[in-house]
């Protein structure tokens, strides 16, 4: 305890260089929580349309690497998997990306449509109600996600004026309701529509070749055990998965195959190793500057021991001093974030002690290093 | 009466080989509890050597050297710190922590004995900056002082714990003649009254009246002894 004094006092008595040291802190914390957060509202956000996936089973292309870039298979290999014991029923699931024009600024931009049926409840997102599953059963309508970003233009507040029509894919559609799913990182926005309108705007693209096959079980039985049955019935060129495997599936194509989540562990290392330098700078220049009061302290019968606890300590204060700001900065940046572009990112507490870690073992290490100049402090040069 | 400092055949080199320079050469000295030794020589004469030898600062190399009963010549650097705790060092420049207020500050010399609490820590601290009429001073930090008082501070964090041996290299250097006159007499009356044992080192004239043996060097060896 009396070390942690010591250090305290030292690093009160000049305000301005503590303050420089704490912004140290503040800042690598600030960079940790963004990069944590972007890299779990990217991991979240991927996930988000399979999220709202009511099957039990999903068929995809062997060729398949995410939901936003699928390789069509042939709907006859869903159609083999009906005949399996514990199967109730099979949906296909149309996914393309489509040129949407804003109505406002005419300006075109790429989102995701998705084509199922709509009664087979197949899709379940968010303000999806029974009147926009009725209204996408006529021909070029469909609804549209209105968390997508808003280059795609003012949808809901068009919407509520009256009847709205949009050019999609080059053909005009009418948008007769909403749902939400929200800006993911392969795609900006999402709408969603039957399979026989899905057809109409994808021209080149046939009611014999489907995206997703969606497998509905009977209740109460067990999918693990459907697909072990369903699994040698298949063709090479198509995968079986559970609900919980097509959600890993995306994740892995954005940890692994897309460089993005190396991307954000690049970005924490970054931060960690310039908060690193900062800390350590503060605390060696510290003790260069007061290498003779060190000095005089060891002659006094102070040990190294004492000493470093001392060092370790300020650095341990530095740690818990910039934390506190840096998480606060970081929340407000986490809010404008999630208003401002529309990817939420949630400062929970398992992200929170995260980087607490990291935070207090990067000034631990700084401090460590900066011990060894303690080394210099020779009492026997005080005379 | 005890010996506080008794050194044998004490001879220390610097460098290695064939460069190494002796400073100490084959030195005897012994003070007695309670006595009072100025040092005095030209400058090189390993006067300062000798002081961070009996101060436990550095590694005896050859001959022998017990303080406080403590045999120095082969002992630990853990050793070496535990005298430490027993003697009183003051330095040519106060080196007070600049961070510390004047009672923090000799306070500093009493935290490392974990047995005392943080009141009688204080209450020491101000017994001590009472001692050398610095009351008004204690919560004042070491850049608002004058430099005579630091270096009374500084003998306050020197007397605090208790000493068996204050040992001061050039104590009066850095103040003018009256002030280091002044704070030198403070020294002596304060560790008349108590006993303490001080071995001095200075090139200043106007305080060797204030020691019981004034003792000469010069080229590593005692040359002269004279009795006050």
């Amino acid at each position: 305890m009396l070390p942690m004094r010591l250090a305290w006092r030292q690093l009160r008595h000049e305000p301005a260089r503590l303050l420089a040291a704490l912004s140290g802190v503040l800042f690598a914390c600030l960079l940790i929580f963004m990069q944590l957060g972007f890299m779990d509202a990217l991991f979240d956000s991927a996930v988000k349309p399979q999220a709202g996936m009511r099957a039990d089973l999903y068929l995809m292309h062997r060729q398949t690497e995410a939901l936003w870039r699928t390789q069509p298979f042939p709907r006859a290999r869903l159609m083999q998997a009906l005949g399996v014991e514990g199967v109730d029923r099979v949906v296909p699931l149309y996914v393309g990306n489509a040129a949407w024009k804003n109505p406002v600024t005419s300006l075109k931009r790429t989102l995701l449509v998705f084509g199922a049926a709509p009664e087979s409840g197949l899709l379940d997102y968010e303000g999806l109600d029974d009147a926009g599953r009725e209204a996408i059963r006529r021909a070029d309508v469909v609804l549209f996600d209105e968390r997508s970003k808003p280059e795609f233009g003012p949808i809901p507040a068009l919407l509520a004026e009256g009847p709205l029509f949009v050019e999609l894919a080059n053909r005009r559609v009418e948008v007769a309701g909403l749902f939400r799913i929200g800006a993911t990182f392969g795609s900006e926005g999402n709408a969603l529509t039957s399979e026989t309108n899905f057809l109409r705007l994808f021209p080149n693209r046939t009611f014999g070749h489907v995206d997703v096959g969606a497998i509905f079980l009977l209740p109460g039985v067990d999918a693990a055990a459907v697909k072990a049955r369903i699994a040698p019935l298949l063709a090479e060129d198509v995968m079986l998965m559970t609900r919980q495997e097509l959600v890993d599936f995306e994740l892995r194509y954005w940890a692994e195959a897309a460089p993005i989540g190396f991307i954000f562990g690049m970005g924490v290392v970054i931060g960690l190793v310039v908060g690193c330098v900062i800390v350590y700078q503060i605390l060696f220049s510290d003790i260069a500057r007061h290498i003779g009061e060190y000095a005089t302290l060891k002659a006094m019968g102070y040990s190294n021991g004492y000493l470093a606890r001392v060092v370790l300590g300020a650095s341990l204060i530095l740690a818990v001093a910039g934390y506190v700001p840096g998480w606060l900065a970081s929340k407000a940046l986490y809010i404008l974030a999630t208003e401002k572009i529309f990817i939420p990112l949630t400062l929970d507490l398992e992200k929170s002690i995260l980087v607490f870690c990291l935070v207090f073992g990067m000034c631990v290490i700084s401090g460590l290093l900066a011990i060894r100049k303690l080394r210099d402090a020779n009492p026997a040069d005080m005379f | 009466m005890s010996r506080a400092i008794d050194a044998e055949g004490l001879t220390h080199r610097f460098g290695d080989g064939e460069t190494a320079k002796p400073v100490l050469l084959d030195l005897t000295l012994s003070v007695e509890a309670g006595e009072i030794v100025l040092l005095t020589g030209p400058s090189g004469s390993g006067k300062t050597t000798l002081l961070t030898l009996v101060g436990g600062l550095r590694a005896v190399q050859d001959g022998r050297c017990t303080v406080l009963g403590t045999e120095l010549a082969g002992a630990t650097e853990a050793e070496r710190v535990a005298l430490r705790r027993r003697i009183g060092f003051i330095f040519q420049h106060h080196n007070l922590l600049g961070f510390l207020s004047a009672r923090q500050n000799v306070a500093m010399a009493l935290e490392v004995d974990p047995s005392l609490s943080e009141q009688e820590r204080l209450d020491r601290a101000d017994l001590a900056l009472d001692a050398v009429g610095l009351s008004d001073k204690r919560e004042a930090y070491p850049s608002t002082l004058s430099g005579g008082q630091r270096q009374r501070v500084a003998i306050a964090r020197a007397l605090v714990h208790e000493p068996g041996i204050v040992l001061a290299d050039e104590p009066t250097a850095a103040l003018d003649g009256r002030t280091g006159g002044e704070a030198m007499r403070l020294l002596r009356r304060l560790a008349k009254d108590r006993g303490r044992t001080i071995l001095l080192v200075t090139h200043d004239p106007r305080i060797l009246d204030i020691a019981d043996r004034v003792v000469a060097m010069e080229d590593g060896r005692i040359v002269e002894t004279a009795r006050a």
